[in-house]
């Protein structure tokens, strides 16, 4: 319910064209409505289509992140003697204008746009940062020669200089479609376009959104565009692609399936395409079902070929994968369509040919690709509001787009639906046979306002004339009939003379009722037929359904957990879930909801009131619980052992309910238990655990340990029943109830949990602070990496794949279900994550590299530290709840570079890897991925389009209520992002605005008075100046250089303090920051083993450390708390160590309560007194607890009972 | 904003203040005080009634007592309809607390169904569950149920335990998105005028093109009597769980919030008092 829209692509028989949302109920007329097209096909972020002037056009999606490029020259010199560094070089020197290389003359005068669809950004300008440091102004590095390392100092021999002047163009054509404009020679240019399709973003990531664009030509030859990526929309040009015949029509997949069809019947399979090769190398002829019928239409997914033939009948191809691109055989499907087109998950929409209508392929799932039946899409169109008529006039696509088409009629079909008759009639009389349909008009209607004039000069052309009109008028008033009343189409057949040339559709009008009662068995009672139910007051509610000529759902996303509104008429309460105005949908705003709660509460006071001293009828009494798991038993050797629990829920003699719960086990043979009273369990939480179902319980004695009571359940349904219920007996027993408070503190484990926990106000500068150990998280449903909020309720998270979401104001979701769950604001959310293994070969002067290795090598399947065996076979997603959805492939983004077929390079095991053999290299290995995803549910709704990296919420903003709440993001590509117009009641804002920056970014944070620090992949920290709430993104960055030696990663900035994290795991204070220059003198060290910190807006700071070490064992990602910190000690004294291993998130950016302080001094004091306490010697933190540095004991055992390491 | 998921409290914690009165005619060996107790609205009268018949038998000799019945002046209450209902049907728009009469003679064999243990009473009410689920999921929901679910639901109404009976009921009231809805709305339409006991129809909660059906669209199909035409003066009432709900609330919210605990909407039709 919560996935975000995409579209379904469509053109009707008047070639415009129409988008449907998955979360929409009406087809929207193209925003750039001009233009009339023949052919669409599209992706998720743009679509390509052919109009009716034969030319390609691309629809580039607009986003908040604009399509920039950087062009970039450099201004090269030499020092003489004379003139000092000057542009007078030496002969054997560069040019004074070049490339990095110095080998390409390029002036700033040379750059021009490359087409009109491009606009500078602003002029050439000096970049003065040479990695991550600063340079002197004018941006000038120095070296001893070209080519040679330049650095930013000059030194004596420095004798030439370069520098680099950047300027970036935008693409400004985006919500509109844009002409591919050849620079090609014009001889060389293909004839007019026919058909195109577009797909193989999945062959490879880079550059990023690179796309295969197909198309065929007129006559029958294919072209394929080449550089086609996202900075680069419009592809460079276009390469002819030879074929064995004559191609009518092109479908290319996701991935690297590409068919065709040719003139003959035929399919041509393309084969050897991959990233290497995006092209392919050959083609293979596939014959078509049968030979009387050739294949007239292909279109292809992943794992799936659909084909029509010439009778229009609709074929599914067995046998088809990556490594079979041909398949095996074909099944006939049901149905008849004119064409199929297959879409994102290998999802099938048909447009049939009795209706036009178009219709879904219902069950297409990756175990069952050819799916259950076609329903009928019945959307109506928006635009059908202002376009009233009596009727519709209805031609075929191709009889419209008229003249090349006719001059082409004895060599080309229209595959969009123009059928041979013969293969559908044998009364037709053979010299027809091969004339085109293109005339293949149903009906025409001279009052109709968009066609009247192709259609009456085609149709005066027409060589099959006279009995078309003869057709038309039948077909109009049968059509017409065929609409009001399904049995009226049987009168069709009392004459069928008149019939013989009609479309096709009308003929199939007639096995419409079997179509009916097979295929369609499912459908309601809104037929396939398009039958509107009488007296439904709809706003389109007389217009008849529109009649489509084209269907492309390449960026569609259908999910099975999402339901689509296409194929039912809603009226009244037709709530619309997907919009972003959180928690009020019409349904909870109608009167009659508000009267049954008012009625409901009257009845209480009317039935209740004056009787509560009445006997209750039923008496309250102890209830249990029991049931059989397993126990990972706290004696060595650890293992699991199969146990008897019961819980036991009983009403103190408060009201509060309270609850006990036994683990029985047998020990030397002696029945004995342990127990839990769940008011003192801080938390539940799941284990990522590859074949167990098990959960861990943690009190605050056992968080100190390192070690939590373990369990797991025979099957995830009965664990989730068991956390459910405890996790209710929990929050029952601390009276925990409802959403979390604006001031929770949020955390994410690394298996993508996600938990809450409510601050007291003795978290923060009380005089006795709470450790974090005692503090008590429940969960909330969801899955997601990073979660960042601020005091005012503002909640945003990111999943690992990068999707963004915006917190709903519910509770409860995943296994939460029912009560403890609010029932609104709760929505379907997944999370696609990979899962990597090496495969890894030794070079030996035999065979050459082999999976061969020596006795002391790593196994030649391996995860990366060599030490687990990985197979294909054998590695399975992380837990249950996950599944594959990709098979194994290559990853070729690895650090250090790899070779064409992945390939890194070492001298040995392990090692670092480079991207290239040399001689010096005897092992070799190469990453696999295979992705898998989690389905699961909460209080999240999606924040499309744009995915993310990092965000972060400004802590709490000025008084006035009124101003938006400043939120700044990274997107997953680097941009510097800000979110407009976020505020409590639109918690998800309207926009992101761009900022520009000359390198991708990696974090970003906002503190209190809109201070923005962020980190760019350089490992330097810029900040941002002059942002305000009247100018949200501000005017410049600040650079400032990183610690010495070390590359940033993170930032958090509080209310003053601003905390900076290395790549090494070194947290950094910034020191020196006041009003007057925010941009802070140096850094200066805290504690080391940090992976992630969170500064609140009290300057509180909490971190997710790594090798704390516990009285039991070890954990790595804890959640502590700096203790100490105060105004004049910022950077606090020591660290307080709250719930983990495991964690992987925190953020404490919520919560601003601060309790009444005491004097600074007796507090700092009475830490230090604490942490020299001896019970923390007890712990195993040995003593010295005021040392910064989270302590590290190496040789321990790792917690394996934390959530994972 | 109230959550949907109150009302489900609100429902399942509704109670009737009620009065019970031995029969005058019964034979006692003292004067028998009135006995008051809060029922549920959603159990039955012979599953929370223990100690009223504990309370009246005190004063009886043990062979004047025989089978318990109730009953409201003058008709006998039938056990197995719940107590709200009855309540709603028969004693809406009454002074409270709700005076019921307590026999332990003439047992009214053709009103009443004996009730000898609660085992009767558990298998009516789960014969009354199976048939609303196969009205709404054609039975696939409770057959997927474990015998321990059963119990759990039985249990939870047995012993007033709203989260271990819905604990399970959820999945009672789940259907597939796509279908909008139940595919039969499982409800019972009393009218305290008529000698019919109920009217029980198949009924979808979605109508064919897709709108919700709403109480009014049920009513007018199943039972015309009980909608009062435009600008005539309404002299009935729809009543379920001792409200009025409007009738453009949507079935399907309706079946789902306002079932009682045997998963029926239970809605009574009674004369609108004149006053």
């Amino acid at each position: 319910m919560a996935m975000p829209s995409s579209l379904l692509w469509a053109v009707d028989i008047f070639g415009r064209v129409y988008t449907l949302a998955t979360t929409g109920q009406y087809w929207e007329l193209c925003k750039d409505g001009q233009l009339e097209f023949k052919r669409v096909s599209a992706v998720k972020q743009c679509c390509w289509g052919i109009a009716c002037d034969h030319q390609v056009y691309t629809y580039v999606f607009s986003s908040d992140v604009p399509i920039r490029y950087q062009e970039e020259t450099y201004e090269n010199q030499r020092w003489n003697p004379v003139g000092g560094f000057c542009e007078k070089l030496m002969p054997s020197d560069r040019w004074q204008w070049s490339d990095v290389s110095g080998l390409k003359h390029q002036q700033l005068d040379s750059f021009t746009l490359p087409s009109p669809h491009w606009e500078w950004e602003s002029d050439w300008y000096v970049d003065e940062n040479i990695g991550g440091e600063p340079t002197e102004k004018g941006g000038w590095t120095y070296a001893i020669d070209f080519p040679a390392t330049y650095t930013k100092d000059k030194k004596w021999n420095s004798c030439v200089r370069r520098r680099r002047w950047i300027r970036y163009r935008r693409y400004k054509s985006r919500d509109t479609w844009a002409k591919i404009i050849s620079l090609e020679d014009p001889s060389q240019l293909p004839d007019p376009f026919n058909d195109i399709s577009i797909g193989g973003w999945e062959i490879t990531d880079e550059p990023a959104g690179r796309l295969s664009v197909w198309a065929v030509s007129l006559q029958g030859r294919v072209w394929y565009r080449e550089d086609v990526c996202h900075h680069n929309p419009e592809g460079s040009l276009w390469s002819l692609v030879a074929t064995p015949g004559e191609v009518v029509q092109i479908s290319c997949g996701p991935y690297d399936l590409l068919w065709a069809t040719l003139w003959e019947g035929q399919a041509i399979v393309r084969e050897g395409i991959d990233r290497n090769n995006p092209h392919g190398i050959s083609w293979t002829v596939v014959e078509s079902p049968g030979s009387e019928n050739g294949i007239m239409h292909v279109a292809v997914g992943v794992n799936v070929v659909w084909a029509v033939t010439k009778d229009r009948k609709v074929w599914f191809r067995r046998g088809v994968n990556s490594h079979n691109p041909c398949g095996t055989s074909w099944i006939e499907m049901v149905g008849e369509m004119m064409m199929v087109n297959v879409g994102l998950n290998d999802q099938v929409w048909g447009i049939a040919c009795d209706d036009r209508a178009i219709y879904f392929r219902q069950g297409v799932t990756s175990s069952e690709l050819s799916g259950k039946t076609w329903k009928a899409i019945v959307s109506g169109r928006e635009s059908d509001r202002s376009q009233t008529g009596s009727s519709t006039s209805l031609l075929s696509a191709g009889c419209f787009f008229s003249d090349e088409v006719r001059d082409q009629a004895n060599s080309i079909i229209q595959s969009d639906g123009d059928v041979s008759s013969d293969t559908e009639s044998p009364r037709v009389p053979p010299n027809h046979a091969d004339a085109p349909l293109s005339g293949a008009a149903v009906s025409s209607n001279e009052n109709n306002a968009d066609s009247q004039k192709e259609v009456g000069t085609h149709l005066a052309v027409d060589p099959l004339d006279s009995a078309q009109e003869e057709a038309n008028s039948t077909s109009s008033s049968s059509e017409k009939a065929g609409l009001e009343k399904p049995e009226s189409s049987v009168d069709q057949d009392t004459h069928p003379a008149e019939l013989q040339w009609t479309n096709i559709d009308l003929k199939e009008a007639h096995k419409n009722p079997v179509l009916t009662s097979s295929a369609f068995r499912e459908t309601s009672s809104v037929s396939s037929l398009g039958l509107f139910p009488v007296g439904i007051e709809e706003p389109y509610g007389t217009d008849e359904h529109p009649f489509w000529a084209w269907v492309s759902g390449g960026g569609c996303l259908v999910d099975l957990h999402s339901p689509l509104k296409w194929f039912t008429i809603q009226t009244g309460l037709s709530s619309s879930v997907q919009s972003l105005s959180l928690s009020i949908t019409p349904a909870q705003t109608a009167a009659w909801r508000k009267q049954i709660f008012q009625q409901l509460s009257e009845r209480t006071k009317r039935e209740l009131e004056n009787f509560r001293h009445y006997e209750q009828a039923v008496e309250q009494s102890v209830w249990v619980k029991t049931g059989t798991l397993q126990w990972w038993r706290s004696w060595k050797p650890h293992k699991w052992m199969d146990v008897r629990v019961a819980l036991e829920q009983f009403t103190g003699s408060d009201g509060v309910r309270d609850s006990i719960l036994f683990i029985y086990y047998m020990h030397h043979e002696e029945k004995k238990y342990i127990h839990v009273f769940l008011n003192e369990v801080t938390i539940l939480v799941e284990v990522l655990n590859d074949s167990k179902h098990s959960f861990a319980l943690y009190t605050p004695e056992r968080t100190k340990q390192r070690w939590p009571i373990r369990l797991a359940a025979a099957t995830e349904q009965e664990m989730h029943d068991w956390l459910a219920l405890l996790s209710m007996c929990c929050c029952e027993s601390r009276r925990i109830q409802g959403p979390p408070s604006h001031h929770a503190v949020w955390s994410v484990t690394c298996k993508g949990d996600i938990f809450v926990s409510e601050p007291s106000p003795e978290l923060e500068a009380a005089p006795h602070l709470i450790p974090c150990d005692q503090m008590f998280w429940r969960q909330i449903g969801g899955h997601l990496r990073l979660i960042e909020c601020n005091s005012q309720g503002i909640v945003w998270g990111i999943g690992y794949d990068h999707t963004t979401w915006v917190y709903t104001g519910g509770y409860g979701g995943g296994f939460i279900q029912g009560l403890a769950s609010s029932a609104d604001n709760i929505y379907m959310q997944s999370d696609v994550k990979c899962v990597y293994i090496y495969e890894n070969q030794r070079w030996n002067p035999v065979t050459g590299y082999s999976s061969r290795g020596l006795p002391t090598d790593r196994y030649m399947w391996s995860d990366a530290s060599g030490l687990q065996e990985c197979t294909k076979v054998n590695t399975k997603p992380p837990s249950p709840q996950w599944s594959w959805v990709s098979d194994w492939y290559i990853d070729f983004n690895v650090s250090g570079g790899t070779d064409r077929e992945g390939w890194q390079y070492a001298a040995d095991f392990p090692a670092s890897y480079h991207g290239h053999k040399t001689m010096k290299d005897f092992v070799r290995r190469r990453r696999w991925v295979r992705k898998c995803k989690i389905v699961t549910n909460g209080p999240w709704l999606e924040v499309p389009p744009i995915t993310l990296w990092d965000i972060s919420i400004i802590p709490s903003s000025a008084a006035d209520e009124e101003d938006s709440i400043a939120v700044w993001a990274i997107s997953d590509k680097g941009d510097v992002l800000c979110r407009l117009e976020v505020t409590q009641q639109n918690p998800a804002g309207t926009s992101w605005l761009h900022v520009g920056t000359d390198q991708p970014f990696i974090s970003v944070s906002v503190g209190a008075f809109y201070q923005v620090w962020a980190i760019a992949r350089d490992g330097s920290a810029f900040y941002r100046g002059s942002v305000s709430p009247k100018r949200p993104a501000g005017d410049c960055w600040y650079h400032i250089p990183s610690p010495q030696k070390q590359k940033l990663k993170q930032v958090s900035v509080g209310r003053t303090s601003v905390f900076a994290l290395d790549k090494n795991g070194n947290l950094w204070y910034r020191q020196g920051i006041t009003p007057s220059y925010p941009q802070g003198s140096s850094w200066d060290h805290v504690s080391n083993n940090i992976r992630k910190v969170s500064v609140g807006p009290l300057d509180q700071v909490w971190v997710i450390a790594d090798k704390v070490q516990g009285s039991h064992s070890l954990s790595c990602g804890t959640v502590c708390h700096r203790k100490g910190v105060q105004p004049l000690e910022p950077k606090g004294l020591s660290w307080d160590y709250g719930i983990g291993g495991g964690w992987e998130h925190i953020t404490v950016r919520g919560n601003a309560t601060e309790a009444p302080k005491v004097a600074l001094q007796d507090t700092s004091e009475e830490h230090l007194a604490k942490s020299l306490d001896p019970e923390d010697g007890e712990n195993g933190r040995k003593g010295d607890q005021s040392k910064a540095n989270v302590m590290v004991i190496e040789g321990q055992e790792l917690d394996r009972n934390a959530v994972s390491c | 904003m109230t959550d949907d998921k109150d009302v489900l409290r609100d429902v399942w914690f509704g109670r009737i203040p009620t009065c019970f009165t031995l029969y005058q005619d019964e034979i006692t060996e003292r004067e028998a005080d009135p006995y008051y107790l809060l029922l549920p609205r959603i159990s039955y009268l012979t599953l929370v009634t223990d100690k009223v018949k504990k309370h009246f038998q005190k004063v009886m000799r043990q062979e004047d007592v025989s089978e318990i019945w109730f009953e409201y002046e003058g008709s006998p209450l039938k056990w197995h309809y719940p107590i709200g209902l009855l309540f709603d049907l028969h004693a809406s728009n009454t002074a409270l607390p709700w005076n019921i009469t307590v026999h332990f003679k003439n047992f009214p064999e053709k009103d009443l169904l004996h009730c000898h243990s609660k085992d009767v009473i558990e298998a009516h009410f789960m014969a009354c569950i199976k048939e609303a689920d196969a009205l709404k999921h054609k039975s696939q929901v409770i057959n997927e149920m474990q015998k321990k679910d059963h119990k759990q639901l039985w249990m939870g109404l047995q012993n007033d335990k709203f989260e271990q009976f819905w604990a399970i009921n959820r999945k009672l009231m789940e259907y597939i998105p796509e279908d909008s809805g139940f595919r039969y709305i499982p409800f019972r339409i009393y009218q305290a005028t008529t000698e019919r006991p109920f009217i029980q129809k198949l009924f979808r909660p979605v109508a064919p093109g897709g709108q919700l059906h709403t109480l009014g669209d049920l009513l007018k199909e199943v039972c015309p009597t009980a909608i009062t035409p435009e600008d005539c003066e309404k002299t009935i009432q729809v009543m379920i769980h001792g409200i009025e709900p409007m009738l453009e609330t949507p079935i399907q919210w309706l079946s789902e919030h306002m079932s009682y605990p045997d998963n029926f909407l239970h809605i009574s039709i009674i004369p609108r008092p004149t006053d």
